[in-house]
């Protein structure tokens, strides 16, 4: 029976240090992309949100620039981010041990792991971030369209614009805040960035921080002394 | 009858306000001037309006803008809404009063109403890119618009269209080249009946006044001025013989303001969000000062060693 949150390309191989396989080269890409175009998105939707901001439009080359552009990289957000929930949306789903890790949640910030119950390949923050992003990138492409003059202004109403725009600006300030989270979770867990950019992380990171997925991925590890080297 | 405005001088004058007379800038924090020019506000007298478009007409001459070749329809309106060219409208409703049994031919020329409160300026994200000047006009800087379409719904009376030529907002600018050398608007100048006149807001009700009275003598209880206070009131004024119903006029606002949604977007969400924002980042910063980094160590590599290689020993 293969558990729900072993994805595609997940991979556990020995040595010293055991080395796990986290993300396959096109979810890695697949990020990026997405990464990319939400740092831009909040650039020229910041410079259009504060008075304070609008210098960020000279990044784009100008007011108009950034008013034009910003609609289309949304555009590009959403089919990538797209992309990563048809990957990620599985091992995402809500799983009993979660409940009892938000619940101990001051153990997560203080860093005593061994408070906390084994997890899957994504802990409950991970899945907030998950969640809480598709649906924003959601509310966000939606109020977006609606407020997209240039292509979609007659289909809708003024108060309709009114209310979208409204909507637009707290989607994305809290998609950001999410962003934020997001960002430094990785930061201060040490040992994560790698899993986005070279794909793997060590078997100590997955032990630590995701024991019941490394023993999912163990337990399909082939016996005998094949496997010793490190794919790279 | 209100005096006209005279013909200008041929001789070059210089403006009478500018860069320097600015009491609101968009997107941007000015000092406004110590000293307030005269209000300044046009007089709309919708009982004098026979409809002719002579102002229409002279709004696009002087503003130099040329409207498409439009399609009858079946009624009088021409072009069918206001445009990024047609920066004034006349409305034609046809009105049946209750109370006479009279069909009435109600005209109102529409248009910026060059609030006291504008709402485009206060949606507008462009610095400088809608301006108010302290005589009261409110003007677009075309140099300065980035064509977000955030004025459309500012603005309380929906008039700011976008064109799709320049992707820059337009309205009227209550003629401020010509005001400001002495001119009135030059729908004002072209009226054959004196149904827009100009002049300083003070004048103008006081116009308005006899102009009520007026009609109040003919009939016409209801009549009144138009100078919504829900926006501070406005620098384009109407007479109504219907004044408690303004909205038969083609759905002039009664009591119109600025959109609730429009001041929280503008005015709570602006500051919350970057709040919410800043403590998002902020709390990332101190966790990581006082919890310190998240390392694996070296137990856990072993711990994870030995699960790989556990199971290569039990079979």
């Amino acid at each position: 029976m293969s558990a729900d949150d072993i994805e595609p390309g997940d991979a556990i191989h020995r040595g010293h240090p055991v080395i796990v396989d986290r993300y396959t080269k096109g979810a890695r890409i697949n990020h990026w992309i997405t990464a990319a175009s939400l740092v831009l998105l909040a650039l020229s939707g910041l410079a259009l949100f504060h008075p304070k901001l609008f210098f960020l439009t000279g990044l784009f080359g100008g007011g108009q620039t950034t008013r034009m552009i910003h609609p289309w990289i949304g555009v590009v957000l959403f089919f990538s981010f797209f992309g990563l929930f048809l990957r990620f949306w599985k091992a995402n789903l809500w799983k009993r041990e979660d409940g009892t890790w938000l619940a101990r949640i001051r153990d997560v910030l203080t860093g005593h792991e061994e408070r906390l119950p084994e997890l899957g390949k994504y802990n409950a923050g991970q899945k907030f971030v998950f969640w809480s992003m598709s649906a924003l990138i959601l509310v966000l492409i939606t109020s977006g369209v609606v407020i997209w003059d240039q292509y979609f202004y007659e289909f809708t109403t003024i108060e309709q614009k009114r209310v979208a725009v409204l909507v637009h600006a707290i989607a994305a300030v809290l998609a950001i805040s999410v962003w934020i989270i997001h960002v430094y979770a990785a930061i201060w867990v040490r040992g994560t960035i790698r899993a986005m950019t070279r794909g793997s992380v060590t078997g100590g990171w997955a032990w630590r921080h995701h024991r019941k997925w490394l023993r999912e991925l163990a337990a399909k590890l082939p016996n005998g002394r094949s496997k010793t080297t490190h794919a790279k | 009858m209100f005096p006209p405005i005279p013909n200008p001088t041929t001789k070059p004058q210089r403006p009478t306000f500018g860069a320097q007379d600015l009491i609101r800038r968009s997107a941007s924090t000015i000092t406004p001037p110590a000293q307030r020019q005269t209000e300044v506000a046009k007089l709309i007298d919708v009982s004098k309006c026979i409809g002719c478009k002579a102002c229409q007409a002279a709004c696009l001459e002087w503003n130099d803008l040329t409207e498409e070749v439009g399609v009858n329809v079946g009624v009088y309106d021409n072009p069918h809404d206001l445009t990024a060219n047609t920066l004034t409208l006349m409305r034609f409703t046809e009105w049946v009063n209750p109370e006479t049994d009279n069909l009435e031919w109600l005209i109102r020329k529409d248009g910026c109403m060059h609030c006291e409160d504008p709402g485009c300026l206060k949606a507008c994200p462009a610095p400088g890119a809608i301006v108010q000047y302290s005589n009261g006009i409110v003007d677009f800087d075309h140099d300065k618009c980035i064509g977000c379409g955030y004025c459309v719904k500012g603005c309380p009376f929906n008039i700011p269209r976008i064109s799709e030529v320049t992707h820059k907002a337009a309205k009227c600018t209550l003629c401020s080249d010509r005001v400001a050398v002495g001119q009135g608007p030059a729908c004002a100048k072209a009226c054959p009946t004196q149904a827009i006149v100009f002049g300083s807001k003070d004048e103008m009700k006081t116009h308005a006044e006899g102009r009520i009275a007026d009609l109040k003598s003919r009939g016409y209880a209801n009549a009144g001025l138009y100078d919504p206070p829900g926006v501070g009131g406005t620098h384009v004024m109407y007479v109504l013989h219907h004044a408690d119903k303004p909205e038969i006029y083609a759905g002039l606002p009664n009591n119109p303001r600025i959109s609730p949604i429009v001041e929280a977007w503008k005015g709570v969400t602006k500051y919350a969000g970057l709040a919410v924002i800043g403590f998002a980042a902020a709390f990332g910063f101190v966790h990581h000062l006082i919890a310190g980094p998240n390392r694996v160590s070296d137990a856990d590599e072993n711990a994870a060693e030995r699960l790989a290689d556990g199971r290569r020993w039990r079979s």
